[in-house]
């Protein structure tokens, strides 16, 4: 059992980005592709603040860190939004049931 | 094995494993519950890295807004007084095998690099350093995220009206 170092936090977010990935190629409902991207911005998050802290960047990994999160609400905003109106169009959110443009 | 390295086991163990049931579990309303833990998780792990302001943000922006807005989006896009709120899978085994693969073969490679460390400073409280900077050479960026939060807000409201 080695001491905690860069390497530990690195295995955590490819970890989390793996899982995150797998639920966002697996899952049939939009929401749950929604969470799947939440969990990957996490472990890029992960690595930035790792990398920050190891790596001797100061404060400007944080910085990104904030940036990202900031993204994060933008996006779950806009994309709910999309996914409200696709369910008014459709009646359904399976992402492998929506394959036209129009309706 | 010290404090630090026990609470980062804690930490590592509850977000990855919740993490993995918010990927397994088949009820929605479950996975975003479980989506809590890995926020938390992933908020102690800040803290372990000395990013104190940017844990806090996390449970603000993430817990408080992001997964109240995932809430609202399950209960407005299901029935869900008529049918259980399940959401169906497909390709689990040639997407587990994939991602299993991926994972496996980053983590060969980030343990076999030697990344150039340098000693971590002690950690002291984060937000003036941060205030600073997002003050001066960011301000850029600052207002830009500003204008981009607020435009992205505008748009999801006019389109969610329609």
């Amino acid at each position: 059992m080695t001491e905690i170092g860069l390497n530990h936090f690195l295995i955590v977010s490819t970890v989390l980005f793996s899982l995150g990935i797998f639920g966002i190629v697996t899952r049939k409902n939009a929401v749950m592709v929604l969470m799947g991207i939440e969990l990957v911005l996490n472990a890029a998050n992960i690595n930035f603040i790792a990398f920050a802290k190891y790596g001797g960047f100061g404060y400007q990994g944080q910085l990104v860190a904030l940036f990202v999160i900031v993204l994060a609400a933008a996006e779950a905003a806009i994309a709910l939004a999309i996914v409200l109106n696709i369910y008014k169009t459709f009646s359904t959110v399976d992402v492998d049931q929506i394959d036209t443009l129009k309706d | 094995m010290n404090v630090y390295d026990l609470i980062f086991y804690l930490f590592a163990a509850i977000t990855l494993l919740s993490a993995f049931f918010v990927v397994s579990t088949r009820n929605i309303v479950h996975a975003a519950f479980y989506l809590i833990f890995t926020f938390f998780g992933v908020a102690g792990i800040y803290v372990l890295l000395g990013a104190d302001f940017v844990a806090i943000v996390q449970i603000i922006v993430y817990i408080g807004g992001i997964l109240i807005l995932l809430l609202f989006g399950v209960m407005l896009t299901n029935k869900i007084t008529s049918v259980q709120i399940k959401s169906g899978a497909f390709q689990t085994i040639p997407a587990a095998i994939g991602v299993g693969l991926f994972a496996g073969i980053l983590g060969a490679v980030l343990i076999r690099t030697s990344w150039k460390t340098i000693e971590p400073i002690i950690p002291e409280s984060t937000t003036t350093g941060l205030g600073y900077l997002l003050m001066n050479e960011y301000v850029i960026v600052f207002e830009l995220l500003g204008i981009l939060l607020l435009i992205a807000l505008i748009g999801a409201a006019s389109m969610a009206r329609k």
